[in-house]
């Protein structure tokens, strides 16, 4: 909560901030800059690259300041690390009250030296002192009473800690902690976290790059970071292939042919909604988990959405360029190969673009399930073992490889079918 | 024997709703070779249906078609077609579609780069061979689909509104290039239009359609596309007479239009 309205508060900042600089800059005399009506003119807008790059620097900077990151130079509070002390005041049978100190250590749990609990003396009185050894952002038992005289008598308790009263299942502040006794009387204490976050749950940036470092010299689990994003592009360039090769022939003769079409329209339009993570399941039932099952369920993921959009690129050829190109002594076979196949390429490139995609997600989650290499086994293996910072450095990885691969489509197709769209 | 007869020509469809329609009724029409005629009717008189049975891509459920002695049953490179617009192939550039036609009879490379750059020289595109067709302007492309059907050298022009998207000052240009066409190819063209005055203008012969069902109603025989030949088409509108001819189909075509409307919502 508190990081979604500092986020809102950089979004806002940066907003008039940027305005107010925008502001002594020399103005704009392009066409679109003199257009007085902007909202609701879809053109008119136009992305601010300063906001664009806030934005991802402040996602940066806020994933360091509440990672603790070295290279950031400013932090939200941290836990409690050091040491401090308080007192409690313990009653006994006999109705007396007497005070004693505990002395308590709190290290970092990042550095994996265990500090000792520190010495000290049990002190005057029936309530000797203690001491405790905690780490940051756990809590620990400390069992005051034990060491007292007349502990386990009836009316033996704890009343109070610093000077504030306190009774079983209730908790109370004291500076850098929170103690709270419980049911039975033993105190609990948690030393004052902080707003970081804890290591195991968002390692700072440059943990994970570390890791990129090490997973990428040494590699995980046999294999190389390399392999494993390998043979999970591997497999998406497999099974989309295939798809794509069975595919747009059976998309083309579905356009051309009624008895295609009959055929095969309740098995296109049946299996085209179920989603391809649904077919895992039967996947590995029939075929196992090695590539085999990994490529037939990409071949399924992209097979009808190639065939859809191979239909959909011979239907949409304008009924005029069919009826010129047979008037121009065309044969049906020239018809195909010079009219209707790159009539339907824009519409082809299309659904391999969304057929890349769909491949990409779901060769992940084939391999979150079941597998011995490959980018989605190497994140669920890795959260088995609570290695978070190669669990996100993953999902960075699987983001850049899904956003290259769009990105290399929309080149090829600017090249492959520059008529696109005119 | 030469030239283009159409025979007793009926076309009779049923719709989904069990009713049918006769788009055309016994339409017979003999064009001897080298002849313009344009076609004029108000929507829906069965206009483009019988162009596209000419072309061959419509079967008529009566009458035939006869090309040179022959009867028509299918589309063919001896009737060539041009399209209002979106016909070109847009994964081509200009070369490669005003070849498209010899391309496909195989026809030495050479001898087709000579005709694409002639035709290309003469509906005024010299020079723009390597150009991508969604390059061009509206009136350029139609300029390509008039040089892509004269490469194919067909005996008949069908013409399905060809300038109907094209700004006046374009428009006008291009009739006068239709003229000069039909003079120096003395091809058989048949041109259908919404426009009264392009009609007059292009047609040695004007034929007007009524509708339902769709019938030759009335038949001119103007002098005006001769003329245009040589003059200017602004002048030929000058000529004593154009005007008289003009009011009397707009008169005759509005009414039919009336008809169909019912006169509903008018005066």
């Amino acid at each position: 909560m508190t990081i979604l309205l500092i986020y809102i508060a950089i979004f806002v900042g940066a907003f008039f901030a940027i305005k107010a600089i925008e502001k002594f800059k020399t103005k704009e005399t392009d066409f679109t800059s003199l257009k007085t009506v902007t909202f609701g003119d879809e053109s008119a807008v136009i992305s601010n690259r300063a906001a664009s790059f806030i934005s991802v620097l402040a996602i940066f900077m806020i994933w360091g300041a509440f990672t603790g990151s070295k290279l950031m130079p400013f932090h939200v509070p941290g836990p409690f690390i050091g040491d401090f002390s308080f007192t409690y005041t313990a009653t006994n049978a006999a109705g007396e009250t007497d005070d004693a100190l505990v002395k308590v250590v709190v290290y970092d749990s990042k550095s994996d030296k265990v500090l000792p609990k520190p010495d000290i003396e049990p002190g005057p009185g029936f309530a000797k002192n203690d001491s405790a050894s905690i780490a940051a952002w756990r809590s620990g038992l400390i069992k005051v009473r034990r060491n007292d005289v007349g502990y386990g008598e009836n009316d033996y308790k704890v009343v109070s800690i610093d000077g504030q009263s306190i009774s079983p299942s209730s908790e109370i502040f004291i500076d850098n902690a929170r103690i709270y006794m419980t049911a039975k009387g033993t105190l609990s204490l948690t030393p004052e976290k902080g707003w970081q976050m804890e290591s195991l749950y968002l390692p700072p940036p440059e943990d994970v790059w570390s890791r990129l470092i090490k997973v990428a010299s040494e590699g995980y689990k046999n294999f190389s970071l390399f392999e494993h994003l390998g043979w999970s592009l591997l497999r998406v360039v497999g099974g989309f292939l295939a798809g794509a090769i069975v595919g747009i022939p059976l998309g083309y003769s579905m356009g051309l042919s009624g008895w295609f079409r009959g055929w095969f329209d309740p098995i296109v339009e049946f299996m085209r909604p179920v989603p391809p993570l649904a077919l895992i399941p039967l996947v590995i039932i029939w075929f196992g988990i090695d590539e085999e099952g990994k490529i037939i369920l990409l071949f399924l993921a992209s097979l009808w959405i190639m065939t859809i959009s191979a239909r959909a690129g011979v239907s949409g050829v304008t009924i005029s360029k069919i009826h010129a190109a047979y008037s121009l002594g065309a044969s049906k076979w020239q018809i195909m190969r010079h009219v209707i196949i790159p009539n339907s390429l824009p519409e082809i490139f299309t659904g391999a673009r969304v057929a890349m995609g769909v491949c990409w997600g779901t060769v992940v989650a084939a391999e979150l399930v079941a597998a011995q290499k490959g980018a989605g086994m190497m994140i669920i293996n890795a959260s088995k073992f609570q290695m978070t910072d190669l669990v996100i450095l993953g999902i960075v990885l699987i983001g850049v490889i899904g956003y290259s691969i769009d990105i290399l489509m929309r080149i090829s197709e600017k090249y492959l079918v520059p008529w696109k769209g005119k | 024997m030469k030239g283009l007869t159409i025979e007793n020509i009926s076309m009779r469809f049923d719709l989904a709703n069990g009713e049918s329609i006769q788009a055309l009724k016994d339409v017979s029409l003999d064009i001897k070779e080298g002849q313009i005629i344009s076609v004029l009717g108000p929507s829906g008189c069965g206009k483009t249906t019988l162009l596209n049975i000419i072309a061959g891509f419509l079967a008529p459920t009566a009458g035939r078609v006869n090309l040179n002695g022959h009867t028509v049953t299918g589309p063919d490179a001896e009737r060539g077609m041009v399209f209002q617009q979106g016909a070109l192939f847009e994964w081509m550039n200009v070369r490669s579609n005003v070849s498209f036609g010899p391309r496909m009879k195989r026809m030495p490379k050479s001898e087709q780069d000579k005709k694409v750059q002639h035709l290309l020289e003469v509906v005024g595109l010299g020079g723009f061979e390597d150009k991508a067709v969604y390059e061009l302007s509206g009136g350029m492309q139609q300029r390509v689909a008039l040089a892509r059907c004269l490469a194919n050298d067909p005996d008949v022009i069908l013409m399905d509104e060809p300038l109907g998207a094209l700004d006046a000052l374009t428009r006008e240009k291009m009739q006068g290039l239709v003229l000069k066409l039909w003079k120096e190819t003395g091809k058989t063209i048949i041109l259908i239009t919404h426009s009264v005055e392009e009609a007059i203008l292009l047609g040695e012969r004007l034929l007007v359609l009524a509708p339902r069902p769709g019938r030759i109603h009335k038949e001119y025989q103007l002098p005006y596309a001769e003329m245009g030949v040589t003059m200017d088409l602004r002048e030929v509108k000058k000529t004593q007479g154009y005007t008289e001819t003009r009011e009397e189909i707009l008169a005759m075509i509005w009414d039919m239009e009336e008809e169909i409307m019912g006169g509903a919502g008018e005066g």
